[in-house]
């Protein structure tokens, strides 16, 4: 003992005071902050996510539309990468020393230790070449995956692509899928996601500081299996399908064609189209900018996007709604002394002078006098003021799936357009106009605007009689073959059944008179009743549309077809629809070789001079100077609208 | 001498032998835990925790041999002792093995002898026979002199290797010379350097400089009565000012790379958890997702899985806190801080100031040790490669440990006799 003894309690504080610190940063890591609980687990736990394989979509016969079809996928885990020869590597895998560069790097820079994608999806080819040499390549493994494969390029803008998903998706859906999972990006793939999808399964594994597997998680306690997606059985008909996109080559527009009875659709074109298996594997990128700079838009969705005035083949619905009103029969007769003349100086031509007609005969004959006269008067001479006497016009031709989306089972659909009585009042800034102010609306140009779709759900509605099913893609799902309910719920269009049969009739005899506007489209056995229509369009030449369905007896096939710039509807549409139809119900072409090659082989795109032209051997569209004017082809005669 | 011919065992303080064996059973078990292997037998000789039962069995074997030799042994042989580490300390320079950047091993086929190991235990009982035999005053150049330089050699040659950690435990001893009569000035002083060094690592400096000025005005102010005191103030602050200045110069020439940035690390300055910091991040990781209650024995899945480095030796605290949780760490450190106010309960009860001194420097020893090494593993010190004693995995360390305790048992044990 000496004079400093009590110096030990100073030591002994010391010791005390530092193991208290201790004790303190220990309880906070240990107890207070939780994050290092978090990084433990990211240390060791691996989940290993298990693809389901996607749902297969069929058409309505059973056969084949999309399939899975496996790739390979090589990984990288850049850690286990030894002295290698880059050269022969490179040549194995089909890169250039560049990209070997920069993946590696890539590589390397996301982790060292943790695997990733080296090169995407390689051919089944080059991955049996590179498989011999694999272990030659220590660090490298391929991972299997499926790719969605289309073995007969058909339907790509309803059929959809998947592609990774972004941040967005990712943000959106809530934690369900990871960097580097695919998500249906648009049409039934991406409407039907959560179908076709399947169940993910996962599998938790504990991985040591090299990344080497160290056996299950609590013996797989928290595993789950994969589900596969449910397959979905479409409505379309694929050989339907197929021969009118042949028929819709070189041409811009639409068919679109319904089976009235159930609203199942049974093809739907949108030409230009392009081959749904670009948007697949590595060139992906530059086909999809391809695609995108396309000056014909092939990434549009024309049958649900496209919207058009209508033209004549609105004279169906003007008659229809003028005798739910009351305003016409079949024996209302108008003078057509070759075109309509309303308000102080409005002058609206016809094709032709009709004379004195019945309502049976504007449609046969297309009169723009005749539906003049009845917009007057369900506009003008009605118990109310004209702008009221709109709206409930309006309303009824909008009971016809007209204004609004009809919802069909594909994303980014277009309403159409159908103007309210408020935009007249505001264009014309007071409510007291009357039908002389819009009055090709009587005619259907002007302001409005239908979808390929909702045209062929019209001729459905006719073809019914009065009602609609929803169109739609989809016709069952998954292995019980469930039908969606609002796909068998009936719409009403508003217009009693008695009135059809006038305008009927009259579209039977579009096809089938001599003098109707389609006899062009006639085929032998079957009643085809049908409405043409061209266009005006302000861009340029006008748009042929025809709309039909068939038979006329118990109706198999309401059918729509829009080909832009391309002039009469009867020149173009109408063979098409007819072809298309005779396609559908008999399965077979009776018409001869010329009639059908005529519309094969004709190129309408924009830009082209409009001949007829001879099919030429070289693909080369330089050839142009080789193409002869063909006379063969019979000129039709035609009745302009 | 009598006493000590009945029985070894007679006189010894079971307790601290009783807390020895209980470190070294919890060391065993947590290198067992850190190189688990299912596949492998419980004790495999050729794995690190079978070979750490070897050195267990050759410690004890120490111990025991230490509890049969005569305290005076110790005393007379001390210069020897001191003697001959500072030539093992000179021969590792030349002939010693580098292993990780350090030159501190000599080989002595399958066992590397680390001398620095031995020269704590060489100096602390020089010190002791130094500051015991003569009636001294620290206070005393005279005395002071001989003591710093008993001090300074080994630590001059330990810095050489370079092994900054060993050093360092040396400078612990300060503690010992404070218990002996040291003024308080030095652990001030020395607590200030180091509060000084990393401030002016952290701020810049003019706001240093005008910080210390206030303080050293307010504390002239309040002391204005006391001449000597503000002659103590003044000269503290012209000293302070210097260090200062000399930090810069510290930090950029005299520190080696590896050390800046783990004293980077540890003030915050530098985050780099795949590079530099990934020792003490793991290490983090590794403790704090054991919860208060542990993963549970052999359940620890950083360490099981080598995410963790060095787990069995510099980080074995690792395994404890992964596997046993705050309950278990708080065991461990309880046993720390009974062991260390046990054995200074053992140096006060020396007779000779001999004892006491050289139990103060076992205390300080492992002490600086303890604090260092779970501070490291826990980031609130840099990391300095210093072995946690009793439960680190190496026979160099495990033995030069026991035989410290050891010696002041068989001190203590020979308290009643003369010495």
């Amino acid at each position: 003992m000496n004079s400093f003894f009590k110096r030990r309690y100073i030591i002994q504080g010391i010791f005390i005071l530092v193991a208290l610190i201790l004790l303190g940063r220990l309880y906070y890591i240990q107890i207070v902050d939780d994050r290092y609980k978090l990084s433990a687990d990211n240390n060791v736990l691996r989940k290993l996510i298990i693809y389901p394989a996607r749902g297969v979509i069929l058409d309505r016969h059973g056969k084949v539309l999309v399939q899975n079809e496996p790739v390979y996928d090589l990984m990288i885990i850049p850690g286990q990468v030894e002295e290698m020869d880059t050269l022969e590597f490179c040549e194995l895998i089909n890169i250039s020393k560049h990209d070997f560069d920069k993946a590696f790097k890539k590589a390397k820079n996301y982790s060292p230790y943790r695997s990733s994608i080296f090169q995407k999806q390689l051919s089944a080819i080059t991955y049996a070449a590179f498989q011999e040499k694999l272990f030659e390549y220590p660090g490298f493994y391929v991972q299997n995956r499926s790719v969605r494969f289309y073995p007969d390029s058909t339907a790509a803008q309803f059929l959809g692509y998947i592609g990774e998903v972004n941040d967005r998706e990712i943000e959106k859906y809530d934690g369900f899928y990871g960097q580097g999972d695919y998500i249906g990006k648009t049409g039934i793939e991406k409407s039907y996601e959560d179908l076709l999808r399947g169940q993910r399964g996962v599998r938790n594994i504990m991985v040591d500081v090299h990344n080497r597997e160290q056996g299950s998680f609590f013996e797989g306690k928290y595993d789950s299996t994969a589900v596969a997606g449910d397959n979905l059985i479409s409505s379309l008909d694929k050989e339907l399908q197929l021969f009118g996109e042949s028929l819709m080559v070189n041409k811009i527009g639409s068919v679109v064609a319904i089976e009235p009875s159930t609203g199942e659709i049974l093809a739907s074109i949108s030409s230009p189209s392009y081959d749904p298996n670009m948007m697949v594997g590595r060139q992906r990128g530059n086909n999809y900018m391809k695609l995108l700079n396309n000056p014909f838009k092939p990434m549009f969705i024309r049958p649900i996007q496209a919207e058009y005035p209508p033209g004549s083949i609105f004279k169906v619905i003007n008659a229809l709604v003028a005798q739910e009103m009351g305003i016409i029969n079949p024996n209302t007769y108008f003078h057509c002394p070759g075109g309509y003349r309303y308000g102080r100086n409005g002058w609206m031509g016809c094709t032709h002078v009709h004379g004195t007609i019945n309502l049976e005969q504007s449609i046969e004959e297309s009169c723009n006098t005749y539906y003049g006269y009845t917009y007057n008067r369900m506009i003008d001479h009605t118990e109310m003021r004209p702008v009221n006497a709109y709206s409930r016009w309006r309303n009824m031709v909008k009971k016809f799936g007209i204004g609004n989306i009809l919802d069909i089972d594909l994303p980014a659909e277009r309403p159409g357009l159908i103007p309210t009585a408020d935009y007249y009042t505001k264009r014309f800034s007071n409510d007291k106009w009357t039908s002389s102010f819009n009055m090709s609306l009587s005619i259907g140009q002007g302001e409005l605007g239908i979808t390929p779709l909702q045209m062929a759900n019209v001729m459905a509605i006719v073809a019914n009689r009065g009602f609609y099913y929803k169109p739609h893609l989809i016709k069952a799902m998954g292995d019980k073959k469930i039908i969606k309910k609002e796909y068998t719920k009936k719409n009403d269009a508003g217009i009693q059944v008695k009135y059809f049969d006038t305008v009927i009739e009259g579209m039977s005899r579009v096809v089938n008179a001599p003098n109707g506007t389609a006899y062009n489209a006639k085929i032998n056995d079957i009643e085809i009743c049908g409405k043409t229509g061209t266009v005006q369009n302000p861009h340029g030449e006008n748009h042929s549309v025809f709309v039909a369905f068939a038979p006329r007896i118990n109706p198999k096939i309401a059918i729509a077809v829009v080909v832009e710039n391309a002039g009469y509807g009867a020149t173009w549409s109408a063979p098409i629809a007819s072809l298309m139809i005779e396609k559908y119900l008999k399965d077979s072409i009776s018409r001869p070789k010329y009639y059908t090659d005529r519309l094969l082989n004709a190129n309408l795109l924009p830009g082209q001079k409009k001949l007829y032209y001879k099919p030429s051997n070289k693909k080369d569209s330089t050839a142009a100077s080789e193409v002869k004017r063909l006379n063969a082809v019979p000129i039709i005669k035609q009745k302009i609208n | 001498m009598n006493n000590q011919n009945r029985s070894f065992f007679f006189n010894v303080d079971y307790i601290t032998i009783f807390l020895y064996l209980c470190l070294v059973a919890i060391g065993w078990f947590n290198i067992h835990a850190a190189v688990y292997n299912e596949d492998e037998a419980l004790i495999n000789l050729s794995s690190n925790s079978g070979k750490q039962l070897i050195y267990i069995v050759v410690a004890i074997i120490a111990a025991i041999v230490i509890l049969l030799l005569d305290a005076k042994f110790f005393l007379t042989f001390a210069p020897v002792f001191y003697g001959i580490t500072i030539l093992l300390l000179i021969a590792v320079l030349i002939v010693g093995r580098n292993v990780g950047g350090n030159q501190a091993w000599i080989p002595i086929g399958n066992f590397r002898l680390q001398p620095s190991e031995f020269a704590k235990w060489a100096t602390s009982l020089l010190l002791a026979r130094h500051l015991g035999v003569m009636n001294t005053k620290l206070s005393d150049l005279k005395t002071l002199l001989p003591t710093l330089g008993i001090l300074g050699l080994p630590v001059l040659l330990i810095i050489l290797q370079p092994d900054a950690g060993s050093a360092l435990v040396f400078i612990s001893l300060i503690f010992v010379l404070y218990r002996e009569g040291l003024s308080p000035y030095f652990l001030i002083g020395g607590a200030l350097m180091v509060l000084l060094f990393v401030v002016t690592l952290l701020y810049p400096k003019l706001y240093i400089i005008i910080g210390l000025i206030l303080v050293v005005a307010f504390l002239i102010y309040q002391f204005r009565r006391n001449r000597k005191l503000i002659t103590v103030f003044v000269i503290g602050m012209v000293l302070s000012l210097l260090f200062i200045f000399s930090v810069d110069f510290v930090y950029t020439s005299i520190l080696k790379t590896h050390q800046k940035v783990r004293i980077d690390l540890i003030l915050g300055k530098v985050t780099d958890l795949r590079g530099v910091g990934y020792n003490v991040n793991q290490s983090k990781i590794a403790i704090g997702s054991g919860g208060l209650t542990g993963k549970g024995y052999l359940q620890g899945t950083q360490t099981k899985f080598n995410f963790v480095p060095e787990q069995s030796t510099d980080f074995i605290f690792c395994t404890v806190g992964e596997e046993w949780g705050f309950i278990g760490s708080f065991v461990v450190i309880g046993l720390y801080v009974f062991l260390l106010l046990r054995i200074i309960h053992l140096a006060e009860r020396q007779r000779s100031s001999f004892g006491r001194v050289y139990g103060y420097a076992v205390a300080c020893i492992i002490f600086c040790h303890f604090f260092v090494n779970i501070g490291m593993t826990i980031g609130i010190m840099p990391v300095i490669g210093i072995p946690l004693p009793f439960l680190s995995y190496g026979g160099s360390s495990l033995l030069s440990f026991t035989i410290l305790l050891f010696t002041l048992i068989k001190f203590d044990s020979n308290r009643l006799g003369i010495v």
